[in-house]
């Protein structure tokens, strides 16, 4: 048992089990308020940017990025890679953490898990739209069909891609929802308005709380967070398939799964910060969401910018070690040639700044915590694009080298991904509770556990 | 068990704001002959399943099952697809590349696992959308536990069982006839 005079404990303000139902209900039992509006108006018009940008250029073809004949993957798969990589640190929280019996991850994993599943969703489209022709999107499953019939391709990484995330993504929401079902019944017992009693009464199963059945729901949640502890490991690597099989000197490197994993962690932990932060004062939860699980969460992404830094540095001793001029080329072009500026952008965003917070002054001060996240963020973000269109931008052969140089269009989709991100999660902010209330409670500080 | 038969049974409920003390009570209540038939709360009582006679759940058998059935499955269709069906020659690769179709079975076996224990589950548990909740006025899903005893006992353990309620401090106790699933 840990000494509580040292730690304070999880749930501050000595909550009792009632107080914790009031709480989290709370924001979804009272009317939006100003704030919501204003946040909801402005991720929904920047969301209906990115439906009109992807309309275009679905009408029109994806000749309206900025990508030639060299650079085929640019902002479209920098985007897809950025939001999977969002995702895995709410499955981070909810199933690893969970195997690690960390109790305080339960004031943040039902906001996390949320964050996974709208993550998910945003990374889905970009495959879809870089298609050209996502009408027939459905070309990526095997099933028998009159042209064979012509099965997809096995052996391929982009075809495994549609089955991790695939697989990620109902897993995740499954997860979600069975962690879900006995705070709907709580809220289904205290709805008032129509709207809101169907919705939950039919959400939740006819959940009554019997022991019998939270017997059983407990070993499901062991085997689900069991499940989705390997499965969010292999859909960071098998996105990071996508480049490591290729023979392009920059992405054909074995370090790329383990290195792809964290740096999704590490971006998605960051972003998890983020919008705690936000939550924390717009939804008064500071009695739920403290300094201890700030500090919790800043120390992951203190030790996540470590082994990215780490990774980085193997990459470029490993190819200097390697001895292949192509790979050392592709390097050195990495650090030192045109798009050098936006490698300046991820080693200062992503390994320099984020060691500010082994500072406990800086960890207790949430608005630089929150800039330091947003500045992970955005260095996480450039990784990606470092990776994809540094290497390829500089081809085998000087004929064929070329620049990149987005378009409006692409800015616009990417925009309109953080406005659909926003808008999904403000709505889960008012239909859900935010925090998975049956959870808290089981971990509440008791008053007779051994004398204080 | 599969019987489903409707019975109507007169039962006692004792409403307990802790959970350590509904514990502890359901444990006296299976110490003296008085069976349990259910205990409902916000959240799930450890050690609680000695009392109420729970046995370990067979879910983890059903995951490894569908589990092990989807590997199969996926193997199965990802050889017969590339190596028998059409074999197509992607860049000279084996037609029978194992290594290559790992990902894929990993993440089948993952999909239809999760997808079959909660389905297990839902069907076990019998959870489903419209299904009515019962005991939502006695506050179960927000902060209060309740035993469930079978009543019709002789009049020496129903006096047994007010104390019981009493000395574990109930802060409710009531007795009502309801239609029970056997």
């Amino acid at each position: 048992m840990h000494d509580d005079t040292i730690t304070p404990p999880l749930i501050l303000g000595g909550k009792s089990n009632r107080d914790v139902t009031n709480d989290i209900a709370a924001p979804l039992e009272r009317n939006p308020g100003q704030m919501w509006w204003i946040a909801f108006i402005i991720s929904f018009s920047v969301m209906m940017l990115g439906v009109v940008a992807v309309w275009y250029q679905i009408a029109t073809g994806i000749g309206t990025w900025g990508l030639n004949k060299t650079v085929g993957w640019a902002f479209d798969i920098t985007n897809f890679v950025f939001w999977v990589g969002i995702g895995h640190a709410g499955t981070l929280i909810s199933a690893i953490l969970f195997l690690l019996r960390q109790k305080w991850r339960t004031s943040m994993n039902r906001a996390a898990e949320a964050m996974t599943l709208i993550a998910v969703i945003c990374a889905g489209l970009f495959p879809v739209i870089h298609m050209g022709r996502p009408w027939l999107a459905y070309w990526v499953f095997p099933y028998p069909n009159m042209r064979g019939p012509l099965w997809v391709n096995f052996r391929s990484p982009l075809l495994w891609d549609v089955f991790a995330i695939g697989t990620y993504f109902t897993i995740s929401a499954v997860f979600w929802y069975v962690g879900l079902i006995p705070d709907l019944a709580t809220m289904r017992d205290r709805a008032k308005t129509v709207f809101r009693k169907t919705l939950y009464r039919v959400m939740s199963l006819g959940w009554s709380g019997s022991q019998r059945t939270w017997w059983r729901y407990e070993v499901v949640y062991l085997l689900l967070a069991s499940l989705a502890t390997p499965l969010v490991v292999s859909v960071h690597s098998v996105v990071s398939f996508d480049f490591a099989t290729a023979m392009v000197p920059g992405w054909h490197t074995t370090i790329f799964p383990p290195y792809f994993v964290i740096g999704a962690i590490f971006s998605g932990f960051a972003m998890v910060m983020s919008l705690m932060l936000i939550a924390r004062s717009a939804l008064d939860f500071g009695a739920y969401i403290t300094q201890r699980h700030v500090d919790a969460v800043c120390r992951v992404i203190v030790f996540g910018s470590c082994i990215v830094g780490f990774a980085y540095s193997t990459e470029l001793f490993i190819a200097w070690y390697s001895g292949n001029e192509f790979e050392q080329f592709a390097f050195l072009n990495r650090v030192r040639g045109p798009m050098s500026w936006a490698y300046f952008i991820m080693v200062s965003c992503n390994v320099v700044i984020p060691q500010l917070l082994w500072s406990q002054r800086v960890r207790n001060s949430a608005l630089l915590v929150f800039i330091i996240t947003i500045a992970v963020n955005i260095g996480m973000w450039f990784e990606r694009f470092v990776i994809i269109v540094t290497s390829i931008h500089r081809d085998f052969l000087p004929s064929s080298w070329a620049d990149y140089t987005p378009t409006l269009v692409e800015f616009a989709t990417l925009i309109g991904s953080f406005g659909l991100f926003f808008t999904l999660f403000l709505l889960f902010c008012r239909l859900f509770p935010f925090i998975a209330a049956s959870e808290v409670k089981a971990i509440l500080p008791r008053d007779t556990e051994g004398v204080h | 068990m599969a019987l489903k038969m409707r019975e109507y049974a007169l039962l006692h409920y004792g409403a307990f704001e802790d959970d350590r003390a509904a514990c502890a009570a359901a444990n006296d209540c299976s110490k003296n002959g008085i069976e349990i038939v259910d205990v409902y709360g916000p959240y799930p009582i450890h050690g609680i399943d000695k009392a109420m006679g729970l046995k370990p759940s067979r879910l983890t058998w059903a995951c490894f099952l569908f589990g092990l059935t989807s590997l199969i499955c996926a193997l199965l269709l990802q050889y017969w697809t590339s190596a028998f069906d059409w074999p197509t020659n992607v860049g000279g690769k084996p037609y029978e590349s194992l290594p290559a179709f790992i990902p894929v079975a990993f993440e089948m076996t993952v999909l239809f696992a999760g997808l079959g224990t909660v389905g297990t589950f839902l069907v076990w548990a019998r959870l489903f959308p419209g299904k009515r909740a019962i005991l939502t006025k006695a506050r179960v899903n927000d902060d209060r536990f309740v035993i469930v005893v079978r009543g019709g006992m002789p009049v020496a353990d129903q006096s047994k069982l007010e104390e019981l309620w009493k000395q574990h401090g109930a802060a409710e106790s009531w007795a009502e006839h309801q239609e029970i699933k056997s």
